[in-house]
């Protein structure tokens, strides 16, 4: 099987984000593979485990996105591809969805494509399905196991999370898939992983060597960014002599206040 | 289609999200801002009952797509349709779900567009749409605007928008929209069982437990139970009961924190925070739960938050409008029977 998972370098979800002069900061913080990633990651390694084959990881991204490919290498990828170009940066997912669509056409023979559910720093969650429609391949968004798979008939069967309940799909390959954390439990990259992907030559694709030049143009501006209002909340402690008797007052000052 | 402003309204097997008359309320706005009406768009089948509810929250007219292959949700050929139908729209307004997020990414590709999910305010400047959405879950945020390009596709946060009165006078027409449903690469072999209950990201009142809800030492696991693991598992079942329990006086619905969801206490569907769901309740019960930032990011935006924890020093009393530094074994029972007596249940 050849699989294709689409991988991003985010900050790590601890660190303290803010804004100086409209641009954001995450300080000192390490930029590390997106973590909804890495269970796509995991996914993609665990179905070329079991059915043969490699896994190419693809990231859109200035040059220090190539951590997370290294992270994806570690981890057991075959391949690593950054897809990097002056004329990507600031693009919104319409043209995101465009690059990496372009990028997966140009790997060529492509069964499956892996999504994390989103991305921890813009939490849009949208460029999966984006890439699913414009490349014309089945969208199974918001995966929580693979039921069945067989490479033979290339037909998978999934569950997919709903708001609702879990909805059991089943489609054809080529598909785009987006999985949710409950699928799988990331693996740790190995040691002898650490040190093949610290020497591993990453190559990169251009616009023009995707046939991309001059072709983006995001819908999408960002005219602002700020970091939420301080909300100043002096915290009220409840006291009494028994729990009965703080419950009691607890439950008058939220009448007290119409909070029920 | 007359209207320049359109809300899809979202539904699961023909019962809508409350967050589609959310979305409704918030078209009108933008709607009058731009001298327009606002058509509901609503896909399935058997689902014209919607279009009659979708005028009574505030639509003037509706559109209506019915065919046996759209009975059950699938992206691909609800988004043929919707793309169709939003052509030619100034504004497309979905409620932020699972289903509409693919959806709404779809319809932007085929109509190359562009589009922003989890709108939480809205302001209309000059003909164009200026949205706020979080990003970095929840710890700034953004402000964003889709110019040049129409529709301007957004899909608004669940609870962020006023749910309008329903008003059972309003009337306007109902058309049925013409298509055709092409090859649907996917086909849906059921359904798991639905959870029930309130959802969380439509629930005005959360009661929530944390790592803390295993912690009761009064408790004696069965003798039967001889695994560490399995114990505390136990002990975490008996907290969550009584979590339950206050859950079921406010008909609220059940949150955790991750810490409880990586320990196995409860599914991760329950989970609130940057990795789980964001939630916005009118009130935010936290039990035993210390406050950790992914936490925190998930839940800030609650109107009131009460923080029930051992640890008077739990970063979660800084965002807390009510504390109360106990043995949450103690005082959630206690809460129940209080609100029980006061609420007269």
């Amino acid at each position: 099987m050849n699989i294709v998972v689409c991988v991003k370098q985010t900050p790590d979800t601890a660190a303290t984000v803010t804004v100086e002069d409209g641009k954001i900061s995450w300080g000192d913080a390490p930029l590390v593979l997106n973590p909804w990633d890495e269970f796509a990651v995991e996914e993609a390694l665990r179905l070329k485990e079991a059915h043969g084959g490699e896994v190419t990881a693809i990231s859109l991204g200035p040059e220090d996105a190539k951590e997370a490919l290294k992270q994806s290498l570690a981890m057991g990828c075959e391949n690593a591809i950054l897809v990097s170009d002056p004329s990507f940066a600031g693009l919104d997912s319409l043209q995101v969805s465009k690059v990496l669509a372009a990028a997966i056409e140009k790997v060529g023979e492509v069964d499956l494509v892996f999504f994390g559910r989103s991305s921890v720093d813009t939490d849009s969650g949208i460029t999966g399905s984006q890439v699913a429609r414009r490349l014309g391949w089945p969208a199974l968004s918001l995966v929580a196991v693979i039921n069945s798979l067989d490479p033979e008939s290339k037909r998978l069967e999934v569950e997919r999370m709903l708001d609702e309940t879990r909805q059991q799909v089943a489609a054809s390959f080529p598909a785009v898939i987006s999985v949710v954390k409950e699928i799988n439990e990331p693996r740790y990259p190995s040691f002898m992983g650490i040190r093949k992907a610290s020497k591993a030559e990453i190559p990169i694709w251009s616009a023009a060597e995707l046939g991309l030049e001059g072709d983006l143009e995001s819908a999408l501006t960002w005219p602002d960014v700020y970091a939420i209002p301080k909300v100043e909340t002096e915290c009220e402690f409840i006291e009494g002599e028994t729990p009965e008797e703080i419950a009691a007052k607890l439950v008058d000052r939220l009448i007290e206040e119409k909070v029920v | 289609m007359t209207n320049k402003v359109l809300v899809y309204v979202d539904h699961f097997k023909g019962e809508a999200l409350p967050a589609s008359w959310e979305a409704i309320g918030a078209a009108r706005k933008i709607a009058e801002s731009l001298g327009s009406g606002v058509t509901a768009v609503i896909i399935g089948q058997d689902v014209q009952p919607l279009a009659t509810q979708a005028i009574e929250y505030g639509a003037d007219d509706a559109v209506v797509a019915e065919n046996p292959a759209l009975a059950d949700f699938r992206p691909e050929p609800y988004a043929d349709v919707l793309s169709k139908a939003a052509a030619e729209a100034d504004v497309l307004l979905l409620p932020t779900s699972g289903r509409t997020r693919e959806l709404a990414a779809m319809v932007a590709v085929d109509l190359e567009t562009g589009m922003a999910p989890d709108v939480i305010e809205i302001e209309v400047d000059g003909g164009l749409v200026l949205a706020t959405r979080p990003i970095y879950a929840g710890k700034l945020l953004s402000k964003v605007v889709i110019k040049e390009r129409k529709p301007q596709i957004l899909t608004t946060r669940s609870r962020a928008f006023p749910k309008p009165e329903p008003d059972a006078s309003r009337s306007g027409e109902i058309t049925n929209l013409e298509f055709e449903v092409g090859d649907v690469p996917t086909e849906v072999l059921g359904y798991k069982e639905a959870a029930g209950g309130v959802s969380l990201t439509d629930a005005a009142v959360i009661v929530s437990g944390g790592r803390g809800v295993s912690n009761n030492p009064s408790l004696t696991p069965p003798d039967e139970i001889t695994d560490e693991k399995d114990q505390e598992i136990w002990r975490a079942q008996q907290g969550f009961g009584l979590v339950g329990d206050l859950v079921g006086v406010l008909n609220a619905a059940m949150g955790a924190s991750r810490a409880a969801v990586d320990a196995g206490y409860i599914p991760y569907a329950n989970q609130v925070g940057q990795t789980g769901k964001v939630v916005s309740p009118d009130l935010y019960i936290a039990n035993g739960i210390s406050g950790a930032i992914q936490h925190l990011a998930g839940m800030r935006t609650s109107k009131t938050i009460v923080a029930v924890n051992k640890d008077p020093e739990a970063p979660i009393f800084r965002l807390a409008r009510f504390g109360v530094v106990g043995d949450l074994f103690d005082v959630v029972p206690a809460l129940t029977a209080a609100f029980k007596e006061r609420l007269g249940k």
